[in-house]
């Protein structure tokens, strides 16, 4: 016996892998199936487990590693769950004409995190985002889910003081 | 009968409290309430339109506490504080809508609202005539690739009809990720069976029995207004086996992407259609030989399909007298950033940079000096306001070291610092570099190292040399665009707007 701390692997939710595997195999007559399940398994458990990877790639008849290489591609693929409320920031240049970057510095103090984090409190997850398409009702901002344009410092506090 | 009422559940509207409206002027009970795309002008959104016996009465921007206020002084009947007709505003009124003339009118899901406004029409041109005449028709409209590359439509058409192959495919690329450019966002939301039916067209064309859009998941209202729109055109046999009775079978299906700029380029698109992780491909195979899942296969830009039903119906040579030079037909225009009045500008080629920013425009919004306009998206060129007499047509911006591109124009005031412009450019390329070839992948990076050098003083003559030099090998040597074109930005910024470089 060793006295060596090892990390606590993450809580398995129950029936997770299983579900996993339904998903799978519901979709995989698809073309192209990989992304769409990922999707899927995302839209359902909010991101996607180290441990999901290979029952896709068992499903898909995949190597683990080709599953890995997609997961991590793509930014829309979260690897842990993010907090209540996802507060996307958009820091493409149409919006940067109108401030964006100051909204975001004005974000990450008001909210207590930086881009890609998540607060201590689980409460609020922060990003960037490059372009919602609102290119003419800038900066652009989206508040769980929610599109809102021309958001000024005072109105992004309006907005997270709703979700509180 | 009761009034209607048009309101725009196109996202930019919803996003400055359309939705909120709507069910105030719903909740009044005296008029019937259509939700439609957005007609384009989104300083006036929400856009609010009363039908009458002239026509729609426009009232914007309504605010959600305006509404009762507006009821009250006789809005359902037209009168009160109106812009007046909808369609005579100045705005409206010098554009030439052809890809974009039912958004903003039609209710985008109603087929029937869709038919009553010549839907379906291009379509069943295309069907009464042989395959290839409907390329040649596609060819002689002069029509070119809109999302950027400017390659003849009906040429790519040609060479996938001629591929001998069991399975081809027909692919729309709806994944704008570039900045400053949301029309195919628009044209999605307000008016979805358009595309459906260019990609029809474009299916029996080529011989093609499936389609796919890539849209991108930044545009879930956009993703979701295709997907119901799709069963809908199933449900009328626009799509299906046998579309509107000719034998003729296509059927269509959307895939979201994940969140990577770079699935906006074609190959790399393909290969996420597939699955995979985004990475470039190199050329050739074009992919009009070898595309998706190695068959031809057509890639086209949204708002390429969604003219091509406008073309048949009219014919090409009715579209072909739109335009200038090669660049023939109407571009969709998109105004962005800080500006006054932006929005969609549909008219022909050929109009000047300096008509759609001030004429159309009206300026920043700041209310001060514009200082550099970005048109093309994030590889397109800085170009400050003495170039403005340029016309927009693809050879004009060549010549002058910039593109047209998507047709995205965002402007920018006189506090914008370009040196941060341009590092941005690299930043936003090393970010989302695929990464398979080196002088993107690591020149993007060095890049941003290289200005940084400048910016502080630090050898600035010999790395303002440094980053010529890397500019021309990025531009030489990179496998596609993204790396490709970066320098674009970068280059015109130190042209330009040498001083913000101590230049």
């Amino acid at each position: 016996m060793t006295s060596e701390v090892v990390a606590a692997a993450p809580v398995p939710v129950p029936g997770r892998a299983r579900r996993v595997r339904e998903i799978a195999e519901e979709l995989r007559g698809l073309r192209g199936a990989l992304i769409p399940i990922l999707h899927a398994v995302q839209e359902e458990f909010g991101y996607v487990d180290q441990p999901d990877v290979a029952v896709i790639a068992d499903v898909l008849n995949l190597a683990v590693a080709e599953v890995h290489g997609v997961v991590t591609f793509y930014k829309d693929f979260r690897r842990t769950a993010a907090g209540r409320t996802t507060v996307a920031i958009c820091q493409a240049e149409a919006c940067r004409s109108v401030g964006a970057v100051e909204l975001a510095e004005h974000a990450k103090r008001t909210i207590g995190c930086g881009f890609g984090e998540t607060t201590y409190d689980g409460r609020v997850t922060l990003e960037e985002i490059y372009c919602f398409g609102n290119c003419a009702l800038g900066p652009a901002v989206q508040v769980a889910g929610k599109l809102h344009g021309r958001v000024t410092p005072t109105r992004l506090n309006a907005l997270l003081g709703e979700t509180r | 009968m009761t009034v209607r009422v048009f309101v725009p559940r196109d996202s930019a509207a919803r996003s400055v409290g359309a939705d909120e409206v709507a069910e105030r002027i719903a909740a009044d009970g005296g008029a019937e309430v259509v939700r439609t795309g957005s007609r384009g002008m989104l300083w006036l959104e929400p856009l609010v339109e009363v039908e009458t016996a002239a026509g729609r009465v426009g009232y914007g921007p309504v605010a959600p506490e305006d509404v009762d206020g507006l009821i009250a002084a006789g809005m359902l009947s037209g009168a009160g504080a109106s812009l007046g007709l909808v369609e005579e505003l100045p705005w409206m009124k010098r554009q030439q809508r052809l890809t974009f003339q039912r958004v903003g009118v039609v209710d985008p899901l109603s087929t029937a609202d869709y038919v009553a406004h010549g839907g379906t029409r291009g379509l069943l041109a295309a069907l009464a005539m042989p395959p290839a005449d409907v390329v040649e028709t596609a060819v002689d409209s002069g029509l070119r690739g809109r999302g950027g590359a400017g390659f003849p439509t009906g040429i790519k058409w040609r060479t996938v009809l001629g591929a001998d192959a069991d399975l081809k495919f027909v692919c729309c690329n709806a994944d704008e990720g570039d900045s400053g450019t949301y029309a195919d966002r628009m044209l999605i939301e307000g008016d979805p069976f358009t595309l459906i039916e260019g990609m029809t067209i474009a299916a029996y064309a080529v011989g093609a029995a499936e389609g796919y859009v890539y849209l991108r998941s930044e545009y879930p209202d956009a993703v979701a207004t295709l997907k119901d729109a799709i069963e809908r055109a199933r449900d009328e046999g626009w799509l299906g086996p046998d579309i509107l009775g000719s034998g003729f079978g296509f059927d269509l299906h959307v895939r979201v992407g994940a969140g990577a700029y770079i699935c906006g380029e074609e190959t790399s698109m393909l290969e996420s259609l597939e699955g995979k992780r985004g990475m470039v491909r190199a050329k050739p195979p074009i992919p009009a030989l070898e595309g998706l899942f190695g068959c031809p296969t057509v890639v086209n830009n949204v708002l390429s399909l969604a003219t091509v039903p406008t073309i048949l119906a009219h014919g090409a040579a009715e579209y072909a007298a739109y335009g200038t030079g090669r660049s023939l037909g109407t571009s969709v225009f998109q105004l962005g950033g800080n500006i006054a009045h932006g929005g969609i500008v549909e008219t022909a080629f050929g109009i000047t940079l300096g008509e759609l920013v001030n004429d159309f425009g009206g300026g920043t919004s700041s209310g001060r000096p514009v200082r550099a306009v970005q048109v093309g998206g994030p590889l397109g060129a800085y170009l400050p306001v003495e170039q403005f007499d340029l016309p927009m047509d693809y050879e004009a911006f060549a010549a002058a070291g910039a593109m047209v591109g998507h047709g995205g124009i965002v402007v920018f005031d006189e506090t914008v610092d370009m040196a941060a412009m341009a590092r941005f450019a690299f930043e936003f390329c090393a970010a989302e570099s695929c990464g398979k070839c080196t002088p993107c992948r690591v020149g993007a990076v060095r890049g941003v190292e290289t200005i940084d050098r400048i910016v502080s003083g630090t050898d600035r003559a010999k790395n303002l040399v440094v980053l010529e030099d890397l500019c021309e090998l990025m531009t030489d040597g990179s496998l596609c665009a993204m790396g490709g074109l970066t320098p674009m930005p970068v280059r015109s910024a130190v042209r330009h707007f040498g001083e913000d470089f101590q230049v």
